[in-house]
């Protein structure tokens, strides 16, 4: 049996009829057409599908719908603002931190979480903060180089770039 | 005027991709779409006895439940497209969904359609299928034994194939060797794993009689013949699009059941249907890669000349034999058992087996690596043999960069090389000496050091139709392009490759914003859709800019010859008196008498002023066929400290100095090598798939599957000589499956040399501690 939630999204609010048993990741693709947040395993260890929950970088694919009631959640859609990109993003641009793009919207929130709360981090902490975002293109280098680009770019004056 | 070839700028694929604008297949909906789910063996090898499907037709938003006899009459089955010639090779008929009898965990046994995702789910729970278990077999080996339970009645024995390679006299040559070696190698099957499984979306318009299939995939125009024949549609009739691809790694080439039953689904309901692999299931029911059982010797000189190499390789091909999966084990695989070194005597006897476990198909590398690994293993064997230097027995062996082109005992010809350049290049980078006198004395205090080198080369850039057609390869393996002007001077160029990571997107705009004068930003390539792409075939075996760059290329030139021609009469100038400068064909000696391309663009399109002869329109189709294929190398470094308390391999440098030829774009270069590279190492430290007798795979969810992490990877350092290719205009060669290519010889090279001191010449990959633990242990205990 379905039931209503109210979610507010990348600063919007949706009410959404889901199932109980359905996930964040699946509304967020199947029902709102986010389509940025993606789906790479059915346990919990790709982190493709991650997304900001009140700030904290999450796994919508290990999160139920309903949980996600009153929270505050951003999606890769949601990033750019104005037109503008995140640091982060401009980042993995530059540093070239994506090659198929697949795990990207999940790599650059969960980076976006890490400075958070470690604004300058080393590279084997940028290296242990990724462990729940799995990578198979990139060889990872280049998406340490961009961490440390974004973290450089947010510190001091934001560099960014229209898209 | 600079050029943006050899300029890293940054890739144009990127905007969408980093603000979750990207189209992959998952993502595309359509109006009235319902879903599929494929109902999958739970065992390896079973009798089906009875199906029953009667609860799931019941469930209120199932549209139909279809099963392997409903399907008999109206597709034809799977087909192999490498039809390897010469090996006896034997291809029994791969159902769509099993009739009878399932032959691996994953092979499909039912298909729901239903109105949602959930609903497919619970749909799948309520089918009941009575099987009857058989014995599985796993492993090749055992497969062609004597009593091993048969998956095919038309294949006796299992054997797929028996397929030689050899040149000069092997036998000759170990009769009458100073010094053997021999080594027993196993090849660790591998979970391709690209980052998005696959997907399809089918859509059948009964009133046109068009399919459209939105679909995950490499080579669309593969698919699109592959799907006609399997479907009994015409193929002017099926049209692919494979949009933004999430990866591949050759796990996207193949024509699957699952796509076709999708298809078929939409063309019997009258509805889009969408079928997506989840994680589990892609571990099931997407191709695997590797698993050879490998018997190999090296014979040669005491001197440290090598004279011959042997192979008896047992190679699983799964159940059913993938689309190229025959000619992955052998043509991708014994043509290269020369490796970089002059081996005048070489044998291999290759058998091909089914198994029952999920087929086996090109995996980055595609039998590449698997030819490395052993060459490269061999070699650092003969060199301990001979208490010499591995580095100085290479040197030795290789091909002289004044050789070239070389023609090997395989028969296949190298087109350049300076193997000594990369080498040299890369122990200058380590300090090579440095270290030997570090791991000696680290050796005093217990610690166990080693350094592992691995020089390879490899054949890419496939490759001409010609070699194709004898190789058995179903199809050709030139590539094209169309590179359209309009009439504001913008460019669009549509390319028979498909592009899944590799970038370019970039690196093909690169090339004709070069011709044209342009900025890069007027040119946009377009690729994956089969109505408005060229007959290309794909992107694998790192053929994208060797070959389909290179009919970019052509294509460009064609249409900047045809403008010359317009510029030439618009000027009243003779052609012959043009020159190309600064974007413009100018005359010469009169600068201000000039067109530019943008110009000409215009009145090419308008036609209001043509010469004689000069048809309106300002675009060209080129078609490029390759008069070889390519050839990188390189010279991989890596060091290692292995703690033997825990078997823990600690990797402390892994140097990398490859030479594809001329380089496009230096930074995505980079990071193809950077994402091989930790391919290779995950294979050669922590990746496998498990099968357990019964034929259960035990590495099915990425729990099980050590899919490599951020954290448990190194720092490569990156370097690169150049040494063009001839067989192309820009000399370029091919870089998406070095690193791999290399990575797994160089690190396990370099654990073995660690533990030389123990007395342990070889461990099979993936070095994970408890197998380096065991092997210490085995080591010291037969030391006591
Ligand atoms: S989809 Fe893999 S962790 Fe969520
Ligand atoms: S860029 Fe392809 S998986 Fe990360």
């Amino acid at each position: 049996m379905k039931r209503s939630v109210s979610l507010s999204i990348n600063g919007r609010a949706h009410s959404v009829d889901v199932e109980p048993r359905a996930l964040l990741v699946q509304v967020l693709r199947d029902d709102l057409y986010l389509t940025g947040t993606h789906i790479g395993c059915d346990t919990s260890q790709c982190g493709a599908c991650t997304v900001l929950l009140d700030g904290r970088a999450t796994k919508s694919c290990t999160t139920l719908a309903v949980q996600a009631e009153g929270h505050e959640i951003t999606t890769i859609e949601g990033l750019a603002q104005g037109g503008e990109l995140h640091p982060m993003q401009n980042a993995f641009w530059e540093k070239h931190g994506l090659q198929c793009g697949f795990c990207t919207p999940g790599m650059i929130l969960s980076c976006i979480d890490l400075l958070e709360s470690n604004p300058d981090p080393s590279e084997a902490e940028i290296r242990h903060a990724i462990e729940g975002n799995l990578c198979r293109c990139t060889g990872y280098q280049n998406i340490v180089s961009a961490v440390q680009a974004a973290a450089v770019a947010m510190r001091g004056a934001p560099v960014r770039t229209t898209a | 005027m600079s050029t943006l070839f050899g300029s890293s700028i940054k890739r144009r694929e990127d905007p969408r991709l980093i603000t979750g604008k990207g189209t992959f297949v998952d993502d595309v909906s359509l109006a009235g779409m319902v879903y599929a789910g494929i109902l999958r063996s739970p065992y390896a090898h079973a009798k089906i006895k009875k199906i029953d499907a009667t609860a799931a037709r019941g469930l209120s938003g199932v549209l139909a439940v279809y099963t392997g006899a409903d399907l008999t009459d109206a597709l034809i089955p799977v087909p192999c497209a490498w039809n390897l010639p010469n090996a006896d090779l034997k291809l029994p008929p791969h159902p769509h969904l099993a009739v009878e009898k399932v032959r691996y965990v994953g092979d499909g046994v039912a298909m729901v359609i239903a109105e949602s995702r959930a609903i497919v789910r619970d749909a799948l729970d309520l089918i009941d299928v009575d099987y009857e278990p058989l014995k599985a077999v796993v492993n090749p080996e055992a497969a062609l034994k004597p009593g091993a339970p048969v998956l095919h009645a038309d294949v006796a024995g299992n054997q797929a194939f028996k397929w030689v390679v050899a040149g000069g006299d092997a036998d000759g040559a170990f009769a009458k060797a100073e010094v053997k070696v021999a080594l027993t190698i196993k090849q660790n099957r591998l979970l391709p794993t690209a980052m998005e499984p696959r997907a399809a979306v089918a859509s059948y318009n009964a009133g046109t009689g068009q399919l459209t299939l939105w679909a995950t995939s490499q080579n669309p125009h593969i698919h699109r013949f592959l799907c006609s024949v399997m479907l009994k549609l015409p193929e002017h009739r099926v049209r692919i699009i494979s949009p933004d691809v999430g990866g591949g790694f050759g796990s996207k080439i193949p024509a699957y059941a699952d796509e076709a039953l999708v298809a078929f689904a939409s063309m019997k309901l009258g509805r889009p249907v969408k079928w997506t692999e989840d994680r589990s299931e892609n571990y099931k029911a997407t191709i695997h890669g590797r698993d050879h059982v490998q018997y190999v010797e090296l014979c040669g000189t005491k001197a440290g000349q090598i004279t011959g190499i042997r192979t008896t390789v047992y190679a699983g091909l799964g159940a059913y034999a993938s689309t190229a999966g025959p000619g992955v084990p052998t043509i991708l695989h014994g043509l290269m058992y020369s490796g970089a070194y002059t081996i005048p005597n070489i044998h291999g006897t290759i058998y091909g087996a089914y198994t029952t476990t999920t087929p086996v198909d090109a995996y980055r590398g595609a039998g590449r690596p698997e030819a490395t690994y052993l060459i490269e293993r061999l070699v650092d064997t003969f060199a301990r043999e001979l208490g010499a230097d591995p580095v100085e027995v290479r040197r030795k062996n290789f091909i002289p960069q004044d050789k070239f082109p070389y023609t090997v005992a395989t028969g296949i010809t190298y087109d350049s090389g300076n193997y000594e350049g990369t080498l040299d290049k890369a122990l200058g980078m380590l300090d090579y000496k440095g270290f030997r006198a570090e791991q000696a004395k680290a050796l005093k205090q217990g610690r166990f050091l080693g350094v592992g080198v691995c020089t390879y080369t490899e054949i890419c850039g496939l490759g001409p139709s010609q070699v194709a057609g004898a190789i058995g390869f179903g199809g050709g393996l030139y590539d094209s392009a169309i590179v359209r002007v309009y009439p504001t001077g913008m460019v669009r160029v549509y390319i028979g490759t498909k592009p899944h990571g590799q970038g370019e997107e970039t690196t093909f705009a690169q090339i004709v914003a070069d011709e044209f004068g342009y900025p890069v930003e007027s040119v946009e390539i377009v690729s994956g859709d089969t109505d408005n792409t060229p007959q290309g075939w794909g992107t694998y075996g790192s053929r994208t800019t060797a070959v389909g760059g290179t009919a970019v290329k052509i294509a460009a030139q064609r249409v900047k010859e045809k403008a010359k021609k317009l510029a030439a009469h618009l000027l009243e100038a003779n052609e012959r008196d043009l020159e190309w400068k600064d974007g413009k064909f100018m005359v010469r000696g009169s600068p201000d008498k000039a067109k530019g391309f943008a110009e000409l663009a215009l009145m090419a399109n308008v036609a209001w002023n043509m010469p004689a002869g000069l048809e309106p329109g300002l675009e060209a189709t080129a078609f490029f066929d390759p008069s070889n294929f390519v050839y990188p190398f390189g010279a991989h470094l890596c060091t290692v400290e292995v703690d033997a308390e825990t078997g823990q391999v600690k990797i402390l440098r892994y140097i990398a100095v490859d030479d594809c030829g001329n380089v496009i774009n230096p930074m995505i270069v980079d990071g193809q090598v950077h994402g091989g590279v930790i391919q290779g190492i995950g294979e050669a430290l922590q990746e496998i798939a498990i099968y357990d007798d019964d034929g259960q795979l035990l590495t099915g969810t990425m729990m099980d599957y050590a899919v490599p992490k951020a954290s448990q990877m190194p720092h490569l350092e990156l370097a690169r000589t150049v040494t063009p290719s001839p067989v192309n205009p820009m000399g370029v060669k091919g870089v998406g499956e070095t690193g791999t290519i290399a990575a797994a010889a160089t690190v396990v090279n370099a654990v073995c040399d660690a533990l030389a001191p123990l007395g342990i010449r070889h461990i099979d990959k993936p070095l994970t501690p408890a197998t380096v633990w065991a092997a210490i242990q085995r080591a010291k205990g037969g030391a006591a």
